[in-house]
């Protein structure tokens, strides 16, 4: 089966003189159902892989390749499309449309898919079902709480059935009450065949992940998990 | 699952326009400031156009009911034997003889005052002259009375006069009933008549008008012509006029001076033009101050909303996306001011032309003109703001959340 994401020999350096290598010959495969965690220090690289493997940010050199495709040789318009149908992404601060309800913040996943309003409202409508938030669907996001809001962020990122999921700290704003419950909803996520990667500090998120990337100073130091261990092998 | 190679990035027109709105709700009093500048730079060009094209309508309407065929004849200024200043008697019945005359009227002038009553002193003519007028002068002029009848051949033989628009207001007299009568030369006249304002002949307004036989009676004038008018064939009016001084006057052809009286209606006519280049570069400025506005109103919203940004790049908004999306904003903007400023332009139009008895006139292109320029100038401001957005790495658009 083709992995849901694929890095060879990935290199990242920002600035041209006075330069940082924040990615340095990073390769790591994510395969289709997989929950990935990726850990480590500030300044280990983990947001710039993240931005990597969602296609907003190219290498300066190894291969990426995104539901089998390979990204280095596609214009911006093709690695637009990769994002809109291939990848979901969830921020850590949410970003919905203030003026939006939740119904409509989840629709705006399909907005750059080709797909009809109404189409794109019923999808939401499965999505925020999915997600627990069924009752919250014209709520705007002033009136939800950070868990629900964070939610519709999810359910945005899920509503066009993306190959891979990428989260940047999705409980890093909530209290741990909260976040557990996120977290729970993740994995529940990942249960029903949802692929997903998320960056976190939090422990506890580390451990829910069957498997867990650590890195530092822009490479990977260990990657720990079934999976992963049977690749090595 | 489709292919990777058949699948774009797509948006739909419609959504542009949703999102478009949307975007513009979340700063509703920046795009209300925005808007201000192209509606005012639009009113005002509008209102030029119109109030201008109104005034020449009207002024070429007012042409048309004069005619341009109408000619008149006077006696020139001779400084030398003033006798020679009088047209001869035979003139009008002379220049009848051109074949392409329809008409021929004429006033006689006499140095008799008109007065209200008998009690008001001689020097207080009040600016009026009194007219001997041929009895056809009504519809050869094509003037139209406001009150009570114009000489006939009966009452040009009695002290009886009709009354210059301008004349009638000087005396006072607003009404024919009961009947009124002025003080006229040494006898009183009774007022049969008032003209409204005569836009051929200016010079009748302010005119008391006798029949010429009363004139001659009660008044002792001889009847040279003063003025003669004639009426042509509209299109030997210039032929006409080029033979009128010597057949008015074929001893003296120099002290005749002829004149069209709608020259000066026409030369008026050509001045609007002149007057509209000034005024349509003010609407221009306006314009201009609007396009400002709106740049800025863009640019402000682009550094304002880059989490935005970066989050439709990461729903798979490509460059081109985001730049029709704040372009459909500018356009959004402009088209808003531009139909507030057209509306406000043609109520402007409307109530000065109410103001100044004329019609309102709005050229047909006007309108979609000047929704064009509105968004003309909505383009060219929102452009390069929209390109610049479109340019924004899409991390750093994310980043600027964090």
């Amino acid at each position: 089966m083709t992995p849901a994401i694929e890095l060879r020999e990935v290199h990242k350096r920002y600035g041209t003189e006075a330069h940082v290598d924040a990615l340095k010959q990073v390769s790591l495969t994510i395969e289709t159902g997989e929950l990935v965690s990726i850990v480590g220090p500030s300044g280990s690289g983990k947001t710039t892989l993240l931005h990597i493997m969602g296609a907003l940010l190219r290498p300066t050199s190894g291969t990426l390749r995104i539901a089998g495709r390979p990204t280095s040789s596609l214009s911006d318009p093709e690695l637009s499309a990769l994002r809109a149908y291939e990848l979901g992404f969830v921020f850590q601060n949410y970003v919905l449309t203030p003026g939006a309800s939740a119904l409509e913040n989840v629709a705006d996943g399909l907005l750059y898919c080709g797909v009809s309003r109404r189409e794109r409202l019923r999808s939401a409508h499965e999505v925020l079902d999915r997600v627990g938030l069924v009752a919250r669907t014209t709520h705007i996001p002033t009136q939800l709480s950070g868990g629900e809001r964070q939610r519709v962020a999810i359910a945005r990122a899920l509503v066009g059935n993306p190959t891979l999921v990428l989260a940047d700290e999705p409980t890093g704003n909530l209290d741990t009450q909260t976040g557990a419950a996120i977290l729970a909803l993740l994995t529940s996520l990942n249960a029903d065949g949802v692929t997903m990667a998320l960056i976190t500090h939090d422990p506890d998120v580390a451990a829910a992940a069957p498997r867990t990337i650590e890195m530092r100073d822009g490479r990977v130091i260990a990657d720990r998990g079934t999976d992963a261990n049977t690749r090595r092998a | 699952m489709l292919e990777p190679d058949t699948k774009h990035s797509r948006l739909h027109p419609v959504d542009v326009a949703r999102i478009g709105l949307a975007g513009l709700r979340t700063g509703r009093l920046r795009a209300a400031l925005a808007v201000l500048g192209i509606t005012v730079g639009i009113a005002a060009l509008v209102a030029i156009v119109g109030v201008s094209e109104s005034s020449k309508a009207s002024l070429v309407a007012q042409l048309d009911r004069l005619g341009t065929d109408l000619l008149t004849v006077q006696p020139g200024t001779n400084f030398v034997d003033v006798t020679q200043n009088e047209l001869p008697r035979r003139a009008p019945a002379m220049i009848g003889w051109i074949p392409p005359v329809r008409h021929v009227t004429q006033t006689v002038s006499t140095t008799a005052a008109v007065r209200r009553t008998d009690k008001v002193p001689p020097y207080e003519t009040g600016g009026i002259t009194v007219l001997g007028a041929s009895t056809d002068l009504l519809g050869a002029l094509d003037a139209r009375l406001a009150h009570g009848s114009w000489l006939n051949s009966a009452t040009a033989n009695y002290p009886t006069v009709v009354l210059g628009a301008g004349a009638a207001q000087t005396l006072g007299i607003n009404h024919l009933e009961p009947l009124v009568a002025v003080w006229l030369g040494q006898r009183w006249f009774t007022v049969i008549g008032i003209l409204r304002p005569v836009a051929v002949a200016p010079e009748l307004d302010q005119a008391a008008l006798i029949g010429l036989p009363a004139a001659h009676d009660f008044l002792g004038v001889d009847t040279h012509p003063t003025t003669i008018y004639v009426r042509t064939d509209p299109s030997q009016t210039v032929a006409v006029r080029g033979v009128l001084a010597r057949t008015a006057n074929p001893a003296n052809p120099q002290d005749a001076v002829v004149s069209r009286p709608s020259d000066a209606l026409a030369a008026e006519i050509a001045s609007k033009g002149a007057y509209n280049t000034l005024l349509l570069a003010l609407g221009a400025i306006a314009l201009v101050v609007g396009a400002v506005g709106i740049a800025n109103v863009m640019v402000m919203a682009i550094i304002q909303r880059r989490t935005e940004i970066g989050l439709r790049r990461a729903l798979g908004a490509t460059r081109r996306h985001i730049a029709i999306q704040f372009t459909a904003e500018a356009l959004i903007l402009s088209a808003l001011g531009g139909s507030a400023g057209i509306l406000a332009g043609i109520l402007t139009t409307v109530g000065y032309a109410h103001a100044r008895h004329w019609s309102a006139t709005i050229p047909p292109t006007l309108i979609p003109g000047a929704l064009a320029a509105a968004l003309t100038v909505g383009l060219t401001a929102g452009l390069w703001p929209a390109i610049r957005a479109a340019r924004l790495a899409p991390t750093d658009a994310l980043r600027a959340t964090t």
